[in-house]
Parts: structure tokens; sequence; C-alpha cells
């Protein structure tokens, strides 16, 4: 066992810290008030090689990992979760692309992520499809050469904002397995009948754009067909154990970012005639706090490893979701409280910690379905 | 509880529902969002003797008790908690230490007006450097021409920006720690006093909080609280134990429109094609849910039938506001995520209930000072 992280790792790790640094801590307010988020930061990030790492090289990425992807992550979410959302989502989705999608897609569609000149997004989740996608009903219906969509989504994260999304359809309603009724195909959004309505007003990760998009006959070629009909909920299944560990990374970069807040905060503020950090409490609520982050940063570095060993562990990528999304939103919940009434108020950075932590026990998966995937791989008969 | 409550609790909480329901349910969305307190309550609320629950008939009160007033500030709480944080702090904080403590001209002109509404009180106690350590406050009272110059900075007021008079804590001895403090009346108009800045709030936005400064603030002696320089701490403990009672009414509140909003949730909503409420985990949760709120409404009850007896301590309100603050944010993280991506929308109630519920656990002691107050009793 080594955990031993190579030099190109390390040189990756703070090149992401240093980005982040620099061009985060002065807007993120702003953007977490205002809702918004400004391009530029997403065109340098791109620039240096942040966006899609773990894209080929022939498709202009740098072909590396997901543990590398993870790793940029973490340190995105250690400085600011709604921009580091805000940027890394803006390839969400590729490796749909990637591991699915034919010769003519991975050159159409990759290259352009990595180099800025293109968001997408990814399309599952509807209103009455949340944990079980196999209740989603946007359908594709096939008209000789082309693909008739009809239906809508949401929680779609760029969906306004996306050149193009991969969306989740019902290709085959008939089968009688649920799991082979669906099928991912690439719809542009600037098709006629496509129509996204931002989602304002969310707890956290307001730099990041959230949107309800709905396809009234849209119609798009039989060529944007990612992998084979039928074949989506494989797919999505095979999808999702990536990007949870992305998620994975996010929970312990913001964790990381609560813990250096309550130890920034706590030697400073003095009560009682000493700083609250010389009290046992505090002492202890700081060492527990540690304790889950490296707990959680081991789980996932692991199950990323496999994944890049071609060893992908459902179950314990499940166990590191659920497990570093609880100590995230635990460790920004203790660090909200040792700020006192500081930390109940906005101008204060904890509060969007706060805030922003709680999405990572939800979104991919919420910590209910990742105990069911746990508990499947123990108890499989029930 | 229901050994507590008597039949004129019983239809005094029936009154004041069917006020909350006409009166304050329509404005809470637009004060929540606008972040302004809607402070036509106040007289409305005063007309139906509501705002000051035990204060005698004799300054225009309801004569009620302890208990009374948790039911009250319990159906507030369930109608909006932001909106009752102007109440409880007018109700407890602003007006509990002239009715003990102040003398018969200060009852006339403070409490009387307060009751009816006519004069919205605050509290100043909390600086920027004294929060859980309220004796370290460094505001002061010199005394200069028959009167005292008060001068510091007092923040997280609640009623702040809004208020008519605030009492504030300030040092008429510096050389006594702890004890040499006094509270004063402040008015509005003072040239000394002002309103620095209103803060923004995770939650309760519909309550205004501001940050206060008392610059070269002259108040005649007669603004004192009690006849006495220091004995001000003994004061602000006295209510403070009271206000901690009235948290675990709040908790209680906002603890059932949590159960209510995940009861009609798991009711109606399907997930994996089947009802949310067929999930044993569902289940568990829910009755978690139940189990909290039955016990701090036994353990706040019970501790205002002990107020009202006289025999309550510090540690018994410690422990309800301990109790009560910390198993309601555990209800409301288990509801928030019961509900899973739509209650992170802010057009989703739970969210809104998370946010306020998150308040609890820090103002008028944190968790932690709760603690300490719990084992100082202990006896050890």
């Amino acid at each position: 066992m080594d955990f031993t992280l190579t030099k190109e790792q390390q040189d990756i790790i703070n090149a992401a810290k240093e980005f982040a640094r620099k061009e985060f801590p002065d807007r993120a307010q702003e953007f977490d008030r205002d809702e918004t988020f400004d391009f530029e930061i997403w065109k340098k990030a791109c620039n240096l090689g942040f966006v899609g790492l773990n894209i080929k090289e022939e498709y202009g990425g740098q072909g590396l990992g997901i543990f590398e992807h993870c790793l940029v992550t973490e340190e995105f979410w250690a400085v600011d979760a709604g921009i580091g959302t805000a940027i890394i989502s803006t390839a969400f989705g590729s490796e749909l692309l990637s591991l699915y999608g034919t010769e003519e897609h991975k050159r159409k569609y990759l290259p352009p992520l990595v180099s800025g000149k293109s968001i997408m997004g990814t399309a599952i989740t509807e209103p009455d499809a949340g944990s079980d996608v196999t209740q989603a009903v946007t359908t594709a219906v096939r008209d000789k050469d082309e693909y008739v969509i009809n239906g809508s989504k949401i929680f779609i994260t760029n969906g306004d904002k996306a050149d193009f999304l991969v969306v989740f359809c019902r290709t085959e309603p008939d089968n009688p397995n649920k799991y082979n009724r669906y099928s991912f195909i690439i719809v542009e959004t600037n098709r006629k009948g496509f129509e996204a309505n931002k989602l304002r007003g969310k707890l956290g990760i307001r730099a990041s754009d959230t949107a309800e998009v709905s396809f009234s006959d849209v119609r798009v070629p039989i060529s944007n067909l990612i992998g084979k009909e039928g074949e989506g909920f494989k797919e999505l299944m095979m999808f999702f154990d990536l990007t949870r560990l992305i998620v994975c990374a996010e929970a312990v970069g913001i964790a990381r970012a609560a813990l250096e807040e309550a130890i920034n905060y706590t030697k400073k503020r003095c009560q009682f005639g000493q700083p609250i950090a010389s009290f046992q409490v505090t002492q202890f609520k700081i060492a527990e706090m540690a304790t889950l982050i490296q707990a959680a940063k081991n789980l996932y570095y692991e199950a990323a490893w496999k994944v890049d060993h071609g060893m992908v562990d459902p179950k314990l990528i499940a166990m590191a979701k659920w497990f570093s999304g609880e100590a995230a939103v635990r460790c920004a919940d203790e660090a909200l409280q040792m700020h006192g009434g500081y930390g109940y108020l906005d101008e204060y950075k904890v509060q969007r910690i706060y805030r922003d932590a709680k999405v990572v026990e939800i979104y991919e998966g919420t910590k209910e379905v990742e105990k069911i995937i746990v508990a499947r791989a123990y108890l499989p008969k029930y | 509880m229901e050994i507590y409550f008597k039949e004129e609790h019983e239809i005094f909480r029936k009154t004041i529902q069917s006020f909350i329901e006409k009166e304050i349910l329509p404005l809470v969305d637009e004060a929540e969002e606008k972040e302004k307190f809607p402070v036509e309550l106040f007289p409305k609320m005063g007309s139906q003797g509501f705002l000051c629950i035990r204060v005698p008939k004799t300054y225009g009160g309801r004569d009620g008790d302890k208990i009374m007033e948790c039911i009250a500030i319990e159906e507030l709480t369930k109608g909006s908690s932001g909106i009752t944080s102007a109440f409880t702090t007018h109700g407890g904080l602003a007006t509990d230490p002239i009715l003990r403590f102040g003398s018969e001209d200060q009852k006339q002109r403070y409490l009387v007006p307060a009751v009816k509404g006519e004069k919205i009180g605050a509290f100043g106690l909390t600086e920027p450097d004294a929060g859980s350590d309220a004796a370290s406050l460094r505001a002061t009272a010199e005394k200069r021409l028959g009167g005292y110059l008060i001068n510091g900075t007092k923040t997280f007021i609640t009623n702040g920006p809004i208020c008519h008079y605030v009492i504030v804590a300030a040092y008429t001895d510096v050389t006594k720690k702890g004890s040499g403090i006094n509270l004063f009346i402040v008015d509005r108009e003072n040239p000394g006093f002002s309103v620095v800045k209103k803060l923004t709030k995770l939650g309760h936005r519909s309550t205004e909080t501001g940050e206060l400064s008392f610059d070269d603030c002259w108040v005649p002696k007669e603004q004192m609280i009690g006849d006495q320089e220091g004995g001000g701490f003994n004061q602000i403990e006295y209510t403070l134990r009271s206000g901690r009672i009235s948290t675990g009414a709040r908790c209680i509140g906002l603890a059932r429109s949590i159960l209510e909003e995940s009861m009609y949730y798991v009711r109606n909503a399907k997930k994996q094609g089947r009802m949310v409420g067929r999930s044993q985990s569902v289940r568990f949760s829910l009755a978690e849910m139940a189990m909290y709120l039955d016990v701090m409404k036994a353990i706040t009850y019970r501790c205002a039938w002990l107020y009202d007896c006289g025999k309550v301590t510090m540690k018994d309100a410690a422990i309800v506001k301990l109790f009560c603050t910390e198993t309601l944010c555990k209800m409301a993280y288990d509801g928030l995520r019961l509900q899973g991506g739509e209650a992170y929308l802010n057009s989703n109630l739970m969210q809104r209930l998370l946010r306020d519920s998150r308040l609890h656990r820090i103002p008028e002691g944190t968790s932690e000072i709760q603690h300490l107050l719990i084992f100082n009793e202990l006896g050890i």
C-alpha cells in the first residue's frame, strides 16, 4: 500500500491550489449573492488545463485519471465550492462521451470542452425521477433518421448555459426490463423546441447554474445517440461511479475549508481571557474534524485509484460518497458553531461553506442511495 | 404536557392560532424575501394582548404565566420563526428587566407602551468581542452631569434597526469584572445612539438584526434599571434564564413544522416507483422526529411550570435550551435529506426551516455555554 503521490500529481495539486487561491476568494461572495459567475475564470482554468484533464490527449485532454480530476476538484472546493463547481461542471458528462461516444462524437465535442470554447451538461433527473432514474419519462422516438424528444428535466447543471446536453431518454418503453429502456442522446441547445429556465434560490453552490429544461418535439439526427440503444442505464451507472468520486473530492475539499476557517477563527477569537482554541472542547472538535477528513480522503483515494487501475468498485465508491458527504456537513456545522453569532452572518465565509456543503449529500446519489448500494453488496438476496 | 395545561391555556392557544393564521401567515414570504419586518404587526399583536404575556393587568398586560407565554411563542414560531424573533425579544429580553427591576416611572414610560405595541424594544448585551463571555463587554457608562455617558458598540441586536428603545448593558465600574455592570434604557432619538448596520443572516431573515453604536450617548440617571450601581449582571442572568425556556418553545414550533412537512411529503411522494413511506429508514426518521418533539414539549413545559412555581434553576433552563436546539437541528437535517433535491431550493419550506433552526444553537448562550451552565450546578 503506497499513498505517496507522484511528482506529477503533487504538481497538479499545487497548480490547482495556486490558481484557486488567486482567482476565487475576491469573487466568491459576489457570485454567491447574485447567483452569477464570470466565465473568464473558467476560460483561464481551461487555458491552464484544469478542465477535462481526464480526457484523452488525442481529444485535447491530458489523458490523466479520475484520481487527478479529483485532486483538482478537491483543491478548488477547498477554496470555494460555487466557483469550483461552475468550472469543473462545464465538462460534466464528458466521461459518457469518452466511454461510449463514437469517434466522431469525441472529435467534435471533447476538444472544445478542454479549450474553453464549449460547455456541456448532462440531463438525467426529472421532477418524478430522482433517486430512481428508471421512472424517467422523457421519450425519444425514432422518425426515419431522426429522434423526436419530448419531456422535461430538472436540477440540470448548466442547463441554460450549455451548448449541448447529454440527455437520458426512454427509447424502448416496451422493453420488459426497465433497465433496458433508456439511451443517452446528445441534444444541441440551439435546436427548436428546447427551453431552459434557471432555478434561483438554491441553498448553496450558487455560482453554479442549475436549470429546468424542456424538450418539445426536439429533433436530432440518430447519429446523436451515444453507445447502443437501450444501454443508457448501464452507461449511467458507470458514469455515476466516476462522478461520485468527484463529489467525494468536493466533500473533502469543503470539509478542509471548514477546518481551515475553524482553526483560523478559534486561534484569533478570545473569550474568558483566552483564545477559544485553548478550550478542550474546541480542540476535541478540531481533532474530530481532521480525523473525519483524513478518513474520507483515504476512502476516496483508494476508490479512485482502483478505478484508474481498472478495478471499479461501486460498493467502495458508495461508501466513500456517503461518508465524505456526512463528514463535510458535520465539519461545516461545527465550524459555524465555533464562529458563534458571526457564523450566522452572510459576510462570514463559514456561513457559505455551511450552505454549500449540504449538496454533496444530495446530488449524484443521496446518502440513502449510497447506503442501499453498500447494503446490497453485503445482503444481496434482499 | 396535558398536566401543565389548564383550560385557559387551551382557549388561549386557539385564540392566538386564529390570529396568526389571519394576520401573520400572509406576510411571511414577503418579509423573508425582503428581509424587512412588518412593523404594523406590533400594535396588532399588542391590541390582542399577545406581546408581553406575563405583564400584570395594572400595566395593561395579560397577567399570564410562563406556560402561556411558551404557548404563544410555540404557535407564533410555528407560523414564522423569523417574525417571532422580534416578539420574543420584545416580550422577554426587552421588557423583563423593566418589569422585574425597573422603577414605576420606567414601567409607565416603557412597559405600558411596549405592551400595547406602541414602542418596540431591543436588548443590547453582545459586543463584537464579547459573546459567550458577556462579562468581558467593553461598553462603559460614566457618571456625568446627573446621568451617564454611554460609549460602546453592540452587535447581533434583534430589533436593533426598528426599535424605539434599547436596554443596553455597560460598565459603570470597569474595575469590577462582571459585578460592575448596569442596564440602561436608551431611546432611539438619543443623539448618541445610531444603528451602524443591518446584518444579513443565514436565516430568520424577516427579523431585523443590527449593530448599534453608542457614542457619547448621555442618559439621565432615571434611565438606569435598578437603584444601585452594579448588579446588572444578575438582572441579565434572570432575563436570560427566562429566555432559555422561551427558546425551548421556539424549537417546539419549528419542530412541529418540520415533522408536519416531512409527514406531508412522505404521505404524497413516490420514489423508486413506490411510496416513500414504504422505506423503513424513512419510517425510522419520522419516528425519531416524533420522539424528539414529544421530549422537547415535555421538558420545556415542565421548565415553564417550574418557572411559574418560582423553582426554576439555571441548570433547568440550560438543559431545555441545549436539548431542544441540538435535537431540532438534527430534525431539520433529516427533514431536508428526506426530500432531497427539492428541499435544496428556496421555494421549499424545508430549506427555510433548516436555516431558521440552525440559529438557536447560538444566541442567548451557545450550546457550549449551556454545557458549562449545567455542569456548574452539578455540585462538583
